[in-house]
């Protein structure tokens, strides 16, 4: 890939994770979508489409970068995606199933990103929280620092389901289920935590949307917030795969002087009774 | 495995039903499509807590290296409730696919699982799957033990014909 195009990318990446991260109404929505998320017998196989769009989960915009992919096992092992393909609208890979329980497929992207004026341009920059002071030159003016965290996943139960993948790390926006992933029912209720840094986020605001848009009028979103313990519930209208998302800025980077925004999404699939 | 050879043999001792017994009669539906594949079939018990007493599964145990095992979960509520804790081939539960007609299976009550269930209220319930097909489910309600002859039936509308489950105290 030549020059200019690593730095158009670049700067897609950069204005797909902040205009993601705003109110916009031209924000894109990343995901991860596995071929199946409850599977039976012996080593099965999952193939997942890994994507940025507008509607979902349709491919339209672009493929989701997987340099930060990673594949967690029942028993904690880390797992190689396989055949991995690139394309124009989304990124493929397969993952083996070897082991029965709970697999999670995520996609953890950390970064920063600035935005400066230099000699009346505006100027954007992405890079390393040790290259700001070298990069960003002194006599920069309205220096605006983000650190992002961005936290894109999905999970896969062969079997009877386990929960040693659903375990937080505590490190930036994660959801940690009360109702198991993969245990998702049309018409019960499914509850769910967030929590922020390890803590339980409270008062955070969820947006649910049902895919399948191109199909029908009405988008049929819905939103949920988070009570004092970080717990929020949703009831599922209907079968299908559902995208979930969530996101907040504060100022709790490690980096001087940085916002933070930290963002959580997932895939979830329902089935029907 | 307990299970009865044909419908005419089953005619034929019905005014003298053996005592302490429940009979499952079920109809697998002959269909006609391009590319047919006999139903994988899930028969249990549900008591009125979700409690679950599995009677019998009919799945393709013939393929080699167990294959057949990976479309279980298409028994969609069978598989989550209690057939994903299970291994399959299980011995006296697990047994090959049926081909279109009619079927029994017979369980006495003197023996497990019926000798162990407690008077209550009880659906049957029987989860059908067809391969590049669909799947059905059907609830069959009961009071057991039964304190004279039962005979209830419920009817599918595609992948599983009629069902009859007749009670014996």
């Amino acid at each position: 890939m030549n020059k200019a195009t690593n730095r158009y990318l670049k700067l897609v990446l950069i204005a797909s994770a902040v205009s993601m991260l705003s109110a916009s109404a031209y924000a894109h929505r990343t995901w991860l979508l596995p071929s199946a998320t409850v599977l039976s017998g012996k080593e099965q196989w999952v193939t997942v489409d890994a994507a940025v769009s507008n509607d979902l989960f349709y491919f339209e915009h672009n493929p989701l970068q997987l340099d930060n992919l990673s594949v967690v096992a029942p028993d904690g092992s880390s797992v190689a995606a396989e055949n991995m393909a690139k394309g124009k609208y989304r990124n493929t890979f397969d993952v083996k199933i070897g082991q029965p329980g709970t697999y999670k497929i995520m996609v953890l992207n950390q970064g920063v990103f600035a935005s400066y004026k230099l000699d009346g341009q505006a100027k954007r920059w992405r890079g390393k929280p040790e290259q700001i002071k070298t990069d960003i030159p002194a006599n920069a003016t309205d220096v605006k620092i983000s650190e992002i965290q961005g936290r894109i996943e999905t999970f896969v139960t062969s079997g009877k389901p386990s929960d040693g993948v659903l375990k937080p790390t505590g490190v930036g926006l994660e959801m940690v289920p009360v109702t198991h992933p993969n245990n998702l029912i049309a018409g019960e209720k499914a509850t769910f935590r967030l929590l922020l840094d390890g803590q339980p986020a409270v008062g955070q605001s969820i947006e649910i949307v049902p895919g399948g848009i191109r199909y029908r009028d009405k988008l049929n979103d819905m939103k949920a917030t988070t009570d004092e313990s970080g717990t929020f519930s949703v009831t599922w209208p209907g079968p299908g795969m559902y995208w979930m998302n969530s996101s907040i800025q504060d100022n709790k980077s490690k980096i001087e002087n940085a916002a933070r925004r930290a963002s959580y999404t997932t895939t979830l699939e329902v089935l029907a009774p | 495995m307990r299970l009865l050879i044909s419908t005419a043999l089953t005619t034929l001792v019905a005014g003298s039903a053996v005592a302490g017994e429940a009979a499952v009669g079920i109809d697998i539906p002959r269909l006609t499509v391009v590319e047919y594949h006999k139903p994988y079939v899930a028969f249990w018990l549900e008591n009125t807590d979700g409690q679950i007493v599995n009677l019998a599964v009919w799945y393709d145990a013939k393929l080699k290296d167990n294959e057949g095992t990976k479309w279980l979960k298409d028994m969609r509520q069978w598989w989550r409730r209690t057939g994903r804790e299970l291994t399959m081939p299980a011995d006296g539960l697990s047994s090959p696919t049926r081909a279109p007609g009619t079927h029994q299976i017979v369980f006495d009550s003197k023996v497990t699982p019926l000798k162990d269930l407690a008077p209550g209220s009880y659906q049957l319930v029987i989860e059908a799957a067809r391969e590049v097909g669909g799947r059905e489910l059907l609830r069959v309600p009961f009071e057991w033990p039964p304190k004279a002859p039962v005979n209830l039936d419920v009817k599918g509308e595609s992948e599983i014909g009629a069902v009859t489950l007749k009670l014996t105290p």
